[in-house]
């Protein structure tokens, strides 16, 4: 019945319904491949380093890839999916070469880098697999598609599948989908988080053995050279941002993932009565990527990032950093004269950037406020923190009132 | 005052050249007027004779020409002038760029870097039209309006990614063109040189509001990223407003309507659906133990660790070595001792001569216990409570494996099955008999060995382990013999 009400559906009915149905995964980036060009290939194609986003929907989020799903069948009955089995939206399957197809009629047109391929599960986990692997295959061999392709991995599929997938993907990725093994084995009770991690544990197998070794002649096969990343859904369970960001920090020590995506539960249509019927956390989601990234990058880690907070909670006012410092004032203000990297790393509205140019810059001469504010491009959040040759805050570090001063006002999250 | 005018808008050479005029001529920034095709024509005469002199010319640092080439493609009028005034100063001290705060350095880096953005932009706002001619030959073309003098910088990126196309870039100031092998540029243009329509247009748009979640509303954000100056050139654009009009109804409706039935395929497939196997109290044999601990939760370890990770070996083998718990690799690949103390441990049984296709290798802890440091999980000691926990799996395995020795690889494991804690350097060199008749023997966990800097107590220490395991393939042997 499924396979002749299909036929009836256009090619742009079911473009519509396949990306409807790929739009709650975040994950966007076509950052951090190898560099590729069609240059002599007769194909089409490039990735350097950097991705581009080549349209930017009213949402805000960047359009990079070409996101859909090859079908939104799936025989998993995940409660915050959109295509879990029981929600009765409308179902459609491309084919792989209408996949393809598409997929070079938008990349010769510069509307996107490539191709994020992901599917709900249909038949087994290793058909559904292979579908994918046979989209990104064609795209290499037969039409020498050098642009940027993601797959999604099926935890449970074969690991030769896997392996073929790394052969033509620049990234995998295979989404934990809860912060934790209770909340998912509640949610989606067919997913297997062990599954899950294993599957990231083979991937990060197969990245270690395509790294070359240093005085090896053989260049290893190469294998996904955007690595793998994986998805959190936040807010659809009870975990808090204490438990998020272990997990992800777990996450990022064993599988060497490139990125942790972090997806603020959205209503979604025809949605379950087990879930939150309300706007997205998206201010809460905000935070955990500011988390994430001091963490990663700012040499913080997971408990003093949530100490700044209250009861496990991120503090939605102002930033993660910001929210330590206002809480760990003794160890301000900091010299920006003499301080050490590591402790500028922490000083509020300082960026990475930001405190490389100031240490190169004090070499010649020493900073006045003046010229921190220069390089940091705005001082207001900084200044009550540091000491420069001209400028001391005084009693301001520790004045009460200054959480009130550096909070922003309530922003408008929505329309203009 | 002295004039200099520019035939080309973003000739990098070409400004050098007159620059470099200029510093032989020794006249200072304050006494040049630069002008380019751009300018406005008449206000000022001719450029009168060109500067000469003999004056000395430093050289100055690359990352100064490097943004230079960069910051002459910006459309501020002011951008000759001020390279000239930082190329002058750099001859007095070669060091202030590396002064960030330095007004003129600010400038050229923001010059530069709106130039890159603008760049950027373009590589991500172009957008092709497909034309056929009669013979079928596909071409492509794109209208575009950087907001600084690009094109030149950027076409070449549009090469390397559509080199087995034909197409062509069309600007209001020049033109890019590629026949598949080599680039040319050309005059500017306008709109009405490239095609008015492309039937994927209608697919794009169709991607575009469908991508985009209502209930996810970032105007500001979008516009930020792709500014508005960009949207007359964008086919999607059109869709912004009618998206935005309708997307707090959209959020509502989804959030308002009443959870639905759901459909009979899906009633069907659940009815289809078996109750769930591995069920604790359904093990009856090791290969049931092993599909069953994957779904423990008898302590908090499953949460972070990749899988758990169960003995291996013969089913009834004659000894049974129990080490902590897995280790990183065990923990990815799903087995036991396959790092580095693993291979310490082969190594040591097979030098003693114990029949290793014989001998089942297991942990008294299933799950790799850790804490994260960036991009390693460093390991940690298990608890006794985790221990304890865990003792259920160690049991099961002990009964179905039945072995007649049991060697316990450092203290966790001696604690997991003496139901104590113990100290190793009191417990080795004797066979301890269990409640149950089995043989156990106590010595160091092979990772001690690993840890041990000095070389001379290293080779000690092996020694002591050897000697251990000596008296466990002696006891094999006895056993044997009785039977």
């Amino acid at each position: 019945m499924g396979e002749h009400l299909m036929t009836v559906l256009s090619l742009r009915r079911k473009l519509a319904i396949l990306s409807d149905a790929a739009k709650y995964d975040a994950s966007c980036a076509s950052s951090g491949t190898e560099k590729r060009s069609s240059a002599g290939t007769g194909g089409i194609g490039s990735t350097e380093g950097s991705g581009i986003c080549h349209s930017y929907a009213p949402d805000g989020r960047c359009i990079s890839l070409l996101k859909i799903l090859l079908t939104n069948f799936c025989v998993y009955d995940c409660v915050y999916c959109v295509n879990r089995s029981s929600s009765n939206v409308q179902r459609a399957r491309f084919s792989v070469e209408e996949v393809v197809q598409l997929t070079l009629d938008f990349y010769k047109r510069n509307y996107i880098e490539g191709l994020f391929l992901s599917s709900g599960i249909i038949r087994s986990p290793d058909y559904t697999m292979e579908e994918l692997v046979r989209v990104a295959r064609t795209l290499r061999e037969v039409h020498k598609f050098a642009g940027y392709i993601h797959l999604k991995l099926i935890p449970n599929a074969a690991p030769e599948l896997l392996a073929e997938a790394g052969r033509w993907a620049d990234r995998l990725s295979t989404n934990i989908e809860m912060p934790t093994d209770i909340g998912l084995a509640d949610l989606a009770p067919e997913k297997n988080p062990s599954e899950i991690r294993t599957a990231m544990a083979r991937v990060r197998g197969k990245l270690d053995e395509a790294e070359p070794e240093k005085k090896a002649k053989a260049k290893p096969e190469k294998f996904a050279p955007a690595g793998q990343s994986t998805q959190m859904i936040v807010g659809a369970d009870g975990a808090d941002d204490g438990a998020i960001l272990h997990r992800a920090a777990g996450l990022y020590s064993g599988y060497k993932l490139r990125r942790v995506y972090y997806s603020a539960f959205s209503p979604i249509p025809d949605s379950s009565s087990r879930l939150p019927l309300k706007p997205p956390p998206l201010m809460r989601e905000h935070r955990l990527y500011q988390a994430d990234w001091l963490i990663r990058f700012y040499g913080f880690d997971v408990p003093e990032i949530v100490s700044g907070g209250e009861g496990g909670l991120l503090d939605l006012q102002v930033d993660p950093k910001l929210a330590w410092a206002l809480k760990n004032r003794h160890r301000f203000p900091v010299d920006v004269n003499r301080a050490d990297r590591e402790m500028l790393l922490r000083v509020p509205g300082l960026g990475i950037k930001s405190i490389d140019k100031m240490i190169q810059t004090r070499r010649h001469h020493s900073l006045r406020l003046d010229d921190v504010a220069r390089i940091a491009g705005s001082i207001d959040k900084v200044r009550p923190f540091i000491e420069a040759v001209d400028w001391t805050p005084g009693g301001l570090t520790d004045d009460a009132r200054l959480r009130a001063r550096l909070t922003p006002q309530p922003e408008q999250l929505s329309l203009f | 005052m002295q004039t200099i005018t520019l035939q080309a808008l973003n000739d990098f050479e070409e400004w050098r050249k007159a620059a470099r005029g200029l510093l032989q001529a020794g006249i200072a920034p304050e006494d040049v007027e630069w002008r380019d095709p751009a300018s406005d024509a008449g206000l000022f005469g001719g450029d009168g004779e060109p500067p000469s002199g003999k004056q000395p010319v430093g050289s100055v640092p690359p990352a100064f020409i490097e943004l230079a080439r960069t910051a002459i493609a910006n459309s501020d009028p002011e951008r000759f002038a001020l390279l000239y005034r930082l190329l002058w100063r750099l001859q007095a001290d070669r060091s202030i760029l590396e002064v960030s705060s330095d007004p003129d350095v600010t400038r050229l880096v923001r010059l530069a870097s709106a130039v890159r953005r603008d760049s950027h932009k373009m590589k991500a706002f172009v957008r092709f039209r497909s034309i056929r001619d009669d013979t079928g030959l596909e071409r492509f073309a794109a209208w575009f309006e950087p907001e600084h003098y690009c094109l030149e910088m950027t076409a070449p990126f549009f090469a390397r990614r559509f080199a087995g196309m034909i197409w062509a870039i069309v600007t209001p100031y020049a033109s890019a063109f590629w026949d598949g092998e080599s680039l040319a540029f050309g005059p500017g243009g306008q709109k009405s040189d490239v095609p008015e329509d492309d039937a994927v247009e209608a697919d794009w748009k169709t991607y575009f509001s469908s991508i985009f979640n209502p209930a996810r509303l970032k105007v500001a954000m979008m516009k930020s990223e792709m500014p508005v100056k960009y949207w007359r050139n964008l086919p999607e654009a059109e869709l912004i407003a009618p998206l935005i009009r309708g997307a707090r109804e959209a959020e509502q409706d989804m959030i308002e309507r009443v959870a639905s039935l759901p459909p009979s395929r899906h009633v069907r497939q659940k009815a289809r659906e078996d109750i769930r196997p591995e069920a604790e109290s359904e093990i009856v044999s090791l290969a049931d133990a092993r599909a069953a601990v994957q779904g423990c939760r008898r302590c908090p370890l499953y949460e972070h660790a990749t899988q758990a990770v169960f003995g291996e070996g013969p089913e009834h083998a004659q000894v049974m070595f129990v080490g902590e718990q897995p280790g990183d690799q065990e923990d990815l690949a799903g087995k036991p001792f396959v790092g580095p103390a693993g291979k310490v441990l082969d190594a040591a049984v097979e030098k003693v001569g114990i029949n290793r296709s014989r001998v089942y290798v297991t942990n008294a802890v299933k799950h790799f216990k850790f804490e994260p440091r960036g991009k390693r999980r460093i390991h940690q000691k298990p608890d006794g409570g985790e221990i304890t926990a865990c003792r259920f799996w160690l049991n099961l395995e002990i009964e179905f494996v039945k072995p007649k020795v049991i060697v316990a690889l450092g203290a966790t494991a001696a604690q997991s099955l003496l139901g104590r804690t113990a100290t190793i350097s009191k417990l080795r060199g004797a066979p301890i008999t269990m409640d149950d008749g089995t043989t156990l023997y106590v010595t160091n966990h092979p990772s001690y060995l690993l840890r041990i800097p000095d070389r001379e107590k290293q080779a000690l220490e092996r020694a002591k382990f050897e000697a251990d395991l000596v008296l466990v393939r002696d006891a094999i042997t006895a056993l044997e013999a009785r039977h």
